[in-house]
C-alpha cells in the first residue's frame, strides 16, 4: 500500500479523477468547490492528464457539456456547489433520464438566502428527486476512494446512471488530511476503460433524448426508478470489490459501536467524526447504550439495510443538515420515518436539524440530542422536528 | 415498428428510450387527426401533377391511369392540393366518422 500523503481534500479528489483517466471535464468555479477544477486544469495543462478541459460560462452549461460528452462516449466529470448545483437543476433531470454515467463532486454548501458560502446539505436536498445516485464521504480518504468507485458504479451496464459524491464544503474540501493514494496500476486493475452501452456515433446512428408522448412517458419513469433502485446491488458489489482489493471497506450505511445500543444517532457527512467522539464519551465515561449509524448512500435510499440495522433499537435520533420547509421533519428523518412506517418494533424516530449554514455541531449538541430523543421516546412525544444550536 | 408504443411495457423499450433503429413517418399513420379530406372528380383531371408536386406530406400517389390518388394514412387535410389544382377537380369534404 502506498504511503500516506498530506494533501488538501479537493486536490486529492482531483488526483482521483486523474487516476480514473477521465476524457472530459466541464469546469465552472464556485466556492467551495473551486480548488477541485482548478487543480484539474493544472493537471491537464501540465500534460499529466490527457482530457478535454472545457471551461464554460455557467453551471447550466457545465452540466449541458457533461450530457454531450458523456453521450459521445467520454468518461465525464464535473464538480459544483450550492447555487451552481441549483443552476444545473434543469439538466440534472435529463442526465439520469438519458442514462449518462456522469460523476460529479458536490462540495455541499447552503443555499441563499441569506447568502452563505458555508456548509450544510440544503443544496443536495434541493435536487433530491432528480434521479442521481448520491453518496456521502466523511473524510478525505473516503472522498478519494468514493470518487474512483463512483466511475465504476456509474458505468456498470446494469446501472448507467450519474452519481454525485458529496463532501462537506470547507469542512472537507479545504482541509489538509493524510491520504493513502492508489497508484495508476492499482486503479487500472479496478477501473476498466469506459465502455458506453449506447453512444452517439455517425456509423451507427441513434436518437437520444426523445419526446415522451403520454403513451410512453409513464413507462419511461418506471424504468428509470427501477434501475436506480436496483443500482444498490451494484453499489454494494463495487464497495466489496474495492475492499477486497485495497483493504478499505465501504457500506451503504456505516455503523459505529452499535452492538447492544438502544439509542442510535444517525448522521450524514463529516459531522459524523464529532458524533463518534460523542458516542465514545457517552459509552466509555457514562456507560450508556448508544451507537452511531452514518448514511453513506442517500439515493437510492437503503431501506432494507436500515431496517436490519435498527433491529432491537428503541430510539433513533436523526440529524439533518437541511430544512425541508413546511414538512414534518428534516429530509433524512422524514425518509427514515417513511421507511419504518408499518414495520414491526420500529424505533421512536426523533428529527433534529443542526449545523445549518456552517454552524458548528459540537459533542455537547450530540449528547443533548441523545438525551432529548430518549426523553421524547419515553413519553412517546409526537413532534415534527427540533432545531439544535439555534438561539431561541 | 414491431409493436405499437401504447402496447409496450416499461421493460420492452431500449435504454433511456433511445431510438436505435432509424425509421421515418412512413411507419406511422400521421393523418388520423384530419378534419377534412380531398376528393377528386377524375372526369375533370388533366393529369398535370400539380397536386402531386404541391403536397407537403408526400401523400399523393400516381395511379396506373395517370391520374392521382390520395394516401389517406398520411394526408393531414391541409387543402393545398385543392387550392393549387388548375382545373378545380379536387374539393375538400368533411371527414366522416
Amino acid at each position: 500500500m502506498a504511503k500516506r500523503i498530506g494533501i488538501e481534500v479537493s486536490l486529492a479528489i482531483s488526483e482521483a479523477v486523474k487516476l480514473a483517466n477521465v476524457d472530459a471535464i466541464a469546469a465552472y468555479p464556485i466556492t467551495p468547490q473551486t480548488h477541485i477544477v482548478e487543480h484539474l486544469s493544472e493537471l491537464v495543462a501540465d500534460g499529466e492528464l490527457q482530457a478535454e478541459f472545457i471551461p464554460v460560462e455557467s453551471e447550466h452549461s457545465a452540466m449541458s457539456v457533461c450530457a454531450g460528452t458523456s453521450a459521445a462516449g467520454a468518461r465525464t466529470y464535473t464538480a459544483t456547489s450550492s447555487q451552481g448545483l441549483a443552476l444545473m437543476n434543469e439538466i440534472l433531470f435529463i442526465i439520469p433520464a438519458m442514462r449518462l454515467p456522469v460523476v460529479m463532486t458536490i462540495a455541499n454548501r447552503s443555499l441563499s438566502g441569506p447568502i452563505s458560502i458555508w456548509n450544510d446539505h440544503s443544496d443536495l436536498m434541493s435536487v433530491r428527486d432528480t434521479g442521481w445516485i448520491a453518496i456521502f464521504a466523511e473524510n478525505g480518504q473516503e472522498a478519494f476512494d468514493l470518487t474512483l468507485q463512483s466511475f465504476k458504479i456509474a458505468e456498470d451496464h446494469r446501472v448507467m446512471l450519474p452519481i454525485s459524491v458529496n463532501i462537506d464544503g470547507f469542512t472537507l474540501s479545504h482541509v489538509i488530511e493524510p491520504h493513502e493514494f492508489l497508484d495508476q496500476a492499482e486503479v487500472d486493475s479496478f477501473l476498466p476503460p469506459y465502455e458506453p452501452l449506447v453512444q452517439l456515433n455517425p456509423d451507427k446512428p441513434v436518437s437520444m433524448g426523445m419526446v415522451g408522448i403520454p403513451e410512453i412517458y409513464f413507462e419511461a419513469k418506471k424504468a428509470q426508478d427501477m434501475v436506480l433502485i436496483e443500482s444498490k446491488a451494484v453499489i454494494k458489489e463495487v464497495f466489496k470489490e474495492f475492499g477486497e482489493k485495497f483493504g478499505r471497506y465501504y457500506h451503504v450505511i456505516e455503523s459505529y459501536r452499535t452492538d447492544d445500543a438502544e439509542t442510535l444517532l444517525m448522521t450524514m457527512g463529516s459531522i459524523s467524526e464529532t458524533a463518534m467522539e460523542a458516542i465514545d464519551i457517552m459509552k466509555d465515561e457514562q456507560g450508556r447504550k448508544v451507537g452511531l449509524i452514518r448514511l453513506r448512500l442517500w439515493r437510492p435510499f437503503p431501506h432494507e439495510e436500515l431496517r436490519e440495522l435498527l433491529r432491537g433499537v428503541k430510539t433513533l435520533a436523526v440529524v439533518d443538515r437541511a430544512v425541508s420547509f413546511g414538512s414534518p421533519g428534516g429530509p433524512v428523518a422524514t425518509e427514515v420515518r417513511s421507511a419504518l412506517y408499518n414495520s414491526e418494533n420500529a424505533p421512536y424516530v426523533a428529527s433534529f436539524i443542526a449545523g445549518l449554514g456552517g454552524r458548528d455541531v459540537t459533542i455537547e449538541h450530540f449528547t443533548t440530542m441523545v438525551d432529548m430523543a430518549e426523553r421524547m421516546a419515553e413519553q412517546r412525544e409526537v413532534h415534527e422536528y427540533k432545531m439544535i444550536g439555534v438561539r431561541e | 415498428m414491431a409493436k405499437n408504443f401504447n402496447e409496450m411495457t416499461w421493460k420492452e423499450f431500449d435504454i433511456a428510450f433511445m431510438v436505435t433503429n432509424p425509421g421515418c413517418s412512413a411507419d406511422y399513420r400521421t393523418g388520423d387527426w384530419r378534419s377534412q379530406k380531398p376528393v377528386t372528380d377524375k372526369s375533370k383531371c388533366i393529369k398535370c401533377g400539380v397536386c402531386y408536386l404541391a403536397c407537403p406530406d408526400d401523400a399523393i400517389r400516381l395511379a396506373a391511369d395517370g391520374t392521382y390518388d390520395f394516401d389517406y394514412d398520411h394526408c393531414k387535410g391541409c387543402g393545398i392540393c385543392a387550392t393549387e389544382c388548375w382545373t378545380g377537380c379536387i374539393s375538400m369534404v368533411e371527414e366522416e366518422k
